[in-house]
Formats: structure tokens, C-alpha cells, sequence
């Protein structure tokens, strides 16, 4: 164990000097790190969101409503068109998640089948006899549906929270159904869950003059509540045509502003939007026109004058806030379905700052005392190991940096266990080194013999801890994770330092002094 | 040079002579800790149970129970108040809201519309729904049910499998009495713990493993010595490094108790603590076991399987 080739001195020295400069940037002040010049490591660590403060969101989206919803409406539309064209009647209606078509004149019976199968390749259809016909969607189009949902959903929150105006949001997809929102350094998460938690579904009606909010609601209309408040604490209700006369789709701009000194949105239609729109108000002049967001009527104003530019103005009770979070909501567009609150971290810059502070307080008091307790019960060599344990530390920082892991306030903790046990795999060789001094071996036979044996109850002994490190990582969400990835770091990096770095220096030491006895 | 011996070398403590008081004390943590886990049970955290909590501070020294009167008078069911570390820093929790996952993101804002212009900074916001807590739950109980079979197999592999079970009853010794311990003083129970409990069963192996590996070689050495005192002889060899790493372990996570914020200090005590009986079980639990239910005890390469000769 004590030949140490020159190849192996210059990798030990090499790894050590890696170490040193990949963790340098971690604790320079940032406005060395630009003075820096290209070549040179410049990174930092990437700290999670507890120590840096931010919003954590776990939410899933509903895609069990989303895919009733569609079931109910496009899919239902396109299965009466297929009864339409085949010249028959009948009836199309969801049971459960499938969809049952009653075909009244049985000989057109097949050729509504055709028809179905031919438009919906997405369902698989089963005869029911008795002219009934059930379709079910396939597993594949269920799952394409799906991810379609998701990936569309993640699209308009990055929309909306790139409106925002915040920095580097993390967003992204967590198993199927699933969407996680990091947004750093935002710590009240309130007005980031209005805007991301708002379907934001806006759409264009007419309201049916003729009809009485209080009296019979004709099919074709709906009672749709608003935000202004009736005499008796009730919302003020409209009563609106059902059909849709245009949709947040045919948007292109919005913007937040004021008209006569309110807060007011104006908006900008694509052509079609505009053409369609300059219709209805020339047509309906003098009539009240419903603005409906949410199922919810934020405005509606009688038309003065036909309006052809294909611009307008929402008038609400708006504040400034919500005039301009409307504004960002109908340029994201509206979400595909809603969405459901899992879970949420959040934390504030305040504790963050503290939580970093402190792990690094407690770290250097932490080293500070080990270092002493080693020199203290191994004199020399323990001061080999103290230097050790330094280069150890600066491994894992510098590992941490160039891996880009995340830092969390537990992966401070595992940095700190890791200082305590580190000095473990020296000790176990130490204590060999004096057992074979006791038994009366030479100084060289005595360390020789002391790395040699000890090397196996290293293994042994970092390999079990290293299990239960690897499985917090595999097993431990957030945080955790963080914890496991420094241990295992740690683990890997102390056996180097203690097994390469430790006898490197007392090889030399060895070699240099030739010492007769070991002051161990 | 000056070195302090922290175990004298020839320091030879007869401690498998002790063991059925030790066994008895160990017997006693382990029964006294199931007993407390069924009657008493655990504080579990929002991670686990859902719920929501809000670390907040205040514009000057917390009027706690002006606070209280704001939360509790929501009708959110059960809250709990109480300084965190400093005066002007406040810990509330609310119990997990019924009605599914939305329910909770909508009490977060309740409490944070009624707290009003007393809160100077909300430091941690976190809310945990009925979904993702049952998750947490299983996760965490899977990777503390694998960590435990992987050090199983791996200790069985490298070693004989009675050293696997006396590593495993250990490092189970050392497990329960820490969930012991927090059942005891009520300590909330949450995905940090978990965390702390997997490093003790590793910290606890890693101690356990080293004495066995001392075992295992003077097991070849001393073929005739009796197993009790080659028990013995081992402790006793590898007691010096067992004091020293305990030692500097135990010092480097007392500076995170002491000096690491209020969040991890939970995580830290269970650690202190995680040490000490870590340590303990390695000297009186685990090698004791051996000694009971028998090792093998030619390693020359042969076969055969000697129960133990020497039960005393």
C-alpha cells in the first residue's frame, strides 16, 4: 500500500486542485465571478427553493371533467352529424365515459356505424342490438387526448406566468396528469394562484332582452350570475343566449388601461373576430351585449354604434390589479381545463437567507470542533486527515457545482453529517496503524498493514451507508432528494480524501523522514 | 506530541458479561417504544396527513393569541399556534380541510386574508393535500422498508446470514426507539424524519458492520477462543474507533442542532440521538445476538456450520 506511483500523485493532486477551484466560485462575491475570465470556473451552486425562496406548486389537472366536457359537446356534435347525413333520427347520449347512439330507422343502422367509424377513428364501437350502438374511446386516443391536455395546459400557464414578469419558472410535467410550478424568489403566491388557478374561458353572448331573470327561462337561453350585487346581497343576474357568438380564441391583444380615470381592458380581435363582431353590433344596435368569463358576466353593455375597427373596451369593477391580471389572462388564453391545488411550498427570502446563514454556521462550527477532536486523539496524522476532511468538503461543493444538484436546507444537514463522519475511514485506519505499532511492527510495516487491513471494514462500512443514501435519493421527494444527493457525494468523496488523499501525504511523510517510531 | 487517548489500548470491558441487563434496558426502548407508537402514536406533520402550515412574521412580537382569535374564529377545525425560534416568528397549522385537494389551497387563503396587516413576511407557506400526503406517506414507508432489506442482503452477502439478522435487529432496535422517542415527546413526525430515521439505520450499519468485520477476522484467528470472549476481544479492539467516529459524528451534528435554524432542528435531535443508540445497540445488541443465535465458526473454507459452543 505505500508505492505511489507518479501517475497516481498527479490524478490525486489533479482531483484536489479540481476541487478547490470548482467550489472557489461558491463563496466569492458575485461581482468577482464577472471579472473572471472565460476559461475559468464561474459556476455556483444551485440552490433549492428553500434556501432561495420561492413558490413550489404541485397541481394536477382535471382531466376527468375535460374529458366529460369534450365527450358532452364535440364529440356528441360529431355523432348527430353522423345520424344527420345518414337521413335518420335518433338520439346520442353519455352513459358513463361512453358515448350510446339510438338509431330509430334500424336500416340505416349500418350506415350510421360506417359513418361513426369512419369520422371517429378515436372509438371503438359495440353493437348493443336494438339499433343501439355504444362507443368507447381507445386507450390510445384516451391517452393522446390526455396528453394533449397536459401539454396544452403547461403551454398557457408558461404563458401567463411569462406575463408575470418572473424569472426563470420552472415548469413542468410530473407523471401523466400532473404540473409542477417552481417560481424562485416569488414568495406570496397568492395573485400567482389567481392567475394560474383562472380558467380564464371568455365568450361572447347576447343577452335576451325579452326574457325575465326572475320569470321562465327559454331552452335557448341561460341565467348566468354577475359580479354587481342587487339590493338584497344577491349577484345580479342575466339572462343570456346560450350560443356562443364569439370566443377569447379570436383575441389578439388585451391590455390594461383607463377610461375616465377607471381601470378598463381594452382588446383587439384577429379578422375573423373583427368581421364577426362588427356584424352583431351592426345588427343589434341598442341591445345589451354579455361579456361572460368563468360563467360569469363581467360586463355587458348596451351597443351605441356598430363597432368595425375590431377593437373594444371591458368595463368592470376593476382595480388596477385585477384589470391588468385580466389583460395577461386573455392574452395566454384559456386554460383547457381546470385545475387542482395538490400540493404547495412555499417560502419567503427572509428564511431562506437564515436557513443558508445558519447551515453555514453550523458547518464550520462543525468542522471547526471535529478538526480539533482529530488533532486532539491523532496528532500528526490527524492533522493529515484535518486536511483531508478540507479537501472533502471542497469535492462535494465542487461536485454539487459542476453536477448542477440542487442544494436544500437538509442537503446542508447531509453536508455536515458527511464532515462528522467523514474522518470515519481515518480513523478505522489509524486505529489499525496502532494496533500493528503495538504488535511491534516498523513504522513503514505498521501503516503499510494499517491502510492494508482497514481497507476491507472501509468498503463494508461506506457501502451500507451508501444503500441508505442512494434510497433517500430514489425514494425522498424535494428536499429529501437533496439530502440524499450530498450524502451519496459525501460517502464517495470521503473515501477518496481519506483512503487517496490521507496516505498520499503520509507516504511523503514517510519517505521523507524516515521515521523510527510512529507518533500515532 | 500530545495526543489525548479517548480509549486507553489496553482497555478490555467485559461487556458481553453485562448483556442481559443491557438486553433487558434494549428489550425495555423497543417495547416501551411499540407500546407508545399504539397507544399514544405519532405527531404526524402535514406532509403526512395533510394540512396546511404557515411560518410567519410579525410587524414587532407576535400577539399570539390575537392571532389565534383571527385563525380559530375561520371555522377551519383544529389550529395550533406557537412561537418558532424567535419572538416575532409564528408557526401555525391548520388540520387538513374536508372536501378533497382544492379545499386546502382555499383555507390557505382564509387564513392569510384574516392574518391581514399583522404579518410582516410569510416565511414558509405550505399546504399538503389529502392526495399527495397518502403518497408521502407510502414513499416514505417503502424506501424505510427497502433501506432496512438492502442492508439485509447486503450484510448476508458479505458476511454470514446471522450477522445480516443481528445487523437488522440493531439497526430495528435503533429505528424503533427514535419513532419511540418522538411518540414520547410528541415531536412532529414529518418527511425530515423519515430522512433522519433512513441516515440512523445507515449510521447505525456502518457501526455495526465494522465491529462484525473485527468479528469475522478474529473468528479466523482465535478458532478455539470461546465465543464470549472473542466477542469480547472485538468490542473491546474496535471500541476506541467506535468512541472517536461516534465522537466527531456526534459533535458535527450537535453544531447543526445548536446553530442551524429552527426547520432542521427536529431532524438534528433525532440525529443526536439516532448516534447514541446507534452506537449502543452495535456494542450490546448486535453482537450479543451472534452470540445467540450462533455463528459459524470455521472459516478455514470447510462447509460445515457450527452452532455455537460456548453459549454461557
Amino acid at each position: 500500500m505505500l508505492e505511489f506511483p507518479t501517475w497516481k500523485r498527479i490524478l490525486v493532486i489533479a482531483i484536489c486542485v479540481f476541487g478547490v477551484l470548482y467550489a472557489a466560485p461558491n463563496f466569492m462575491p458575485a461581482g468577482w465571478l464577472q471579472g473572471l475570465p472565460e476559461w475559468a470556473p464561474g459556476k455556483r451552486m444551485n440552490l433549492g427553493l428553500d434556501l432561495r425562496g420561492g413558490a413550489h406548486l404541485l397541481m394536477q389537472v382535471d382531466t376527468q371533467g375535460y374529458l366529460k366536457e369534450v365527450l358532452e359537446n364535440s364529440d356528441r356534435t360529431q355523432f348527430r352529424s353522423a345520424l344527420t347525413a345518414a337521413k335518420t333520427h335518433g338520439t346520442v347520449d353519455v352513459v358513463g365515459d361512453a358515448l350510446v347512439v339510438q338509431v330509430r330507422d334500424r336500416d340505416k343502422f349500418d350506415d350510421v356505424r360506417s359513418r361513426i367509424r369512419r369520422e371517429n377513428p378515436d372509438f371503438s364501437l359495440e353493437d348493443l342490438g336494438d339499433g343501439k350502438l355504444r362507443a368507447t374511446l381507445t386507450e390510445q386516443a384516451l391517452r393522446d387526448r390526455l396528453g394533449t391536455l397536459v401539454q396544452q395546459s403547461i403551454s398557457v400557464i408558461r404563458r401567463r406566468i411569462d406575463e408575470m414578469g418572473t424569472t426563470e419558472p420552472l415548469i413542468q410535467q410530473q407523471g401523466s396528469e400532473r404540473i409542477l410550478i417552481q417560481v424562485p424568489g416569488l414568495s406570496d403566491t397568492k395573485r400567482l394562484k389567481e392567475i394560474i388557478g383562472k380558467t380564464a374561458k371568455m365568450t361572447f353572448h347576447m343577452v335576451d332582452m325579452s326574457c325575465d331573470p326572475n320569470g321562465k327561462i327559454p331552452l335557448s337561453d341561460k341565467l348566468v350570475p354577475s359580479d354587481d350585487v342587487r339590493s338584497d346581497g344577491k349577484p345580479f343576474m342575466y339572462c343570456i343566449e346560450k350560443r356562443i357568438r364569439l370566443t377569447g380564441q379570436n383575441l389578439v391583444d388585451a391590455q390594461p388601461t383607463f377610461q375616465d380615470g377607471q381601470p378598463v381592458v381594452s382588446f383587439r380581435f384577429d379578422s375573423r373576430g373583427a368581421s364577426v363582431f362588427g356584424k352583431i353590433t351592426s345588427d343589434n344596435v341598442g341591445k345589451l351585449f354579455a361579456i361572460v368569463l368563468d360563467d360569469k358576466v363581467i360586463t355587458a353593455p348596451r351597443i351605441e354604434s356598430p363597432i368595425l375597427g375590431g377593437s373594444g373596451i371591458i368595463r368592470g369593477s376593476f382595480t388596477v390589479q385585477s384589470a391588468k391580471d385580466l389583460a395577461i389572462l386573455l392574452r395566454a388564453g384559456a386554460l383547457p381545463a381546470s385545475m387542482i391545488y395538490l400540493e404547495e411550498r412555499s417560502v419567503g427570502p427572509g428564511l431562506g437567507q437564515d436557513s443558508v446563514d445558519a447551515g453555514e454556521t453550523a458547518s464550520l462550527i462543525g468542522m471547526a470542533l471535529v478538526v480539533i477532536y482529530m488533532f486532539a486523539a491523532y496528532g500528526l496524522f490527524g492533522l493529515m486527515a484535518n486536511v483531508a476532511l478540507i479537501f472533502n468538503v471542497a469535492l462535494i461543493l465542487a461536485l454539487l457545482t459542476v453536477l448542477q444538484a440542487t442544494l436544500t436546507l437538509p442537503g446542508i444537514a447531509g453536508i455536515a453529517l458527511t464532515i462528522g463522519m467523514a474522518v470515519d475511514a481515518n480513523v478505522l485506519i489509524f486505529e489499525r496503524m496502532r494496533e500493528e505499532v503495538r504488535n511491534g511492527r516498523s513504522p513503514f510495516n505498521a501503516v503499510d498493514a494499517g491502510y492494508r487491513r482497514a481497507l476491507t471494514t472501509i468498503i463494508d462500512s461506506n457501502l451500507t451507508t451508501l444503500i441508505a443514501a442512494v434510497l433517500l435519493f430514489a425514494f425522498g421527494s424535494g428536499p429529501i432528494r437533496g439530502f440524499g444527493v450530498t450524502l451519496t457525494i459525501g460517502i464517495v468523496t470521503s473515501m477518496f480524501t481519506a483512503i487517496m488523499v490521507t496516505r498520499f501525504m503520509v507516504v511523503v511523510w514517510l519517505r521523507s523522514r524516515r521515521p523510527q517510531t510512529l507518533p500515532i | 506530541m500530545m495526543m489525548i487517548r479517548i480509549v486507553p489500548s489496553d482497555t478490555n470491558i467485559q461487556f458481553i458479561n453485562k448483556r442481559f441487563i443491557a438486553m433487558a434496558l434494549s428489550a425495555f426502548l423497543v417495547v416501551a417504544s411499540l407500546g407508545l407508537y399504539m397507544t399514544k402514536g405519532l405527531n404526524l406533520g402535514i406532509d403526512f396527513l395533510g394540512g396546511i402550515m404557515l411560518e410567519v412574521k410579525t410587524k414587532g412580537a407576535a400577539d399570539i393569541g390575537d392571532l389565534r382569535s383571527r385563525v380559530s374564529g375561520l371555522g377551519l377545525g383544529d389550529v395550533s399556534l406557537q412561537e418558532f425560534g424567535e419572538p416575532d416568528v409564528v408557526l401555525i397549522r391548520v388540520q387538513r380541510q374536508e372536501g378533497g385537494d382544492n379545499a386546502q389551497q382555499a383555507a390557505v387563503t382564509k387564513v392569510k386574508d384574516a392574518l391581514g396587516d399583522t404579518v410582516a413576511e410569510y416565511r414558509r407557506t405550505e399546504f399538503v393535500g389529502p392526495t399527495v400526503g397518502a403518497e408521502l406517506q407510502e414513499s416514505a414507508f417503502l424506501a424505510v422498508v427497502a433501506a432496512i432489506g438492502a442492508i439485509l442482503v447486503y450484510v448476508w452477502f458479505r458476511f454470514e446470514w446471522q450477522f445480516g439478522v443481528g445487523a437488522v435487529v440493531a439497526l430495528a432496535h435503533d429505528v424503533i426507539s427514535t419513532i419511540g422517542l418522538f411518540s414520547l415527546l410528541a415531536l412532529d413526525f414529518n418527511l425530515s424524519t423519515v430522512a433522519a430515521l433512513l441516515t440512523i439505520a445507515g449510521y447505525s450499519i456502518n457501526d455495526t458492520v465494522v465491529v462484525f468485520d473485527r468479528i469475522r477476522e478474529n473468528l479466523r484467528r482465535y478458532k478455539k477462543m470461546p465465543l464470549v470472549e472473542l466477542l469480547n476481544v472485538s468490542i473491546n479492539e474496535t471500541l476506541s474507533r467506535t468512541v472517536i467516529t461516534s465522537g466527531t459524528t456526534f459533535v458535527a451534528v450537535l453544531a447543526l442542532y445548536v446553530f442551524g435554524t429552527e426547520v432542521i432542528r427536529g431532524f438534528s435531535f433525532a440525529m443526536l440521538f439516532g448516534i447514541l443508540i446507534g452506537t449502543w445497540s452495535s456494542i450490546f445488541v448486535a453482537s450479543p445476538f451472534l452470540l445467540w443465535i450462533g455463528v459459524k465458526r470455521d472459516w478455514t473454507g470447510a462447509v460445515k456450520t457450527n452452532p455455537a459452543t460456548s453459549k454461557a
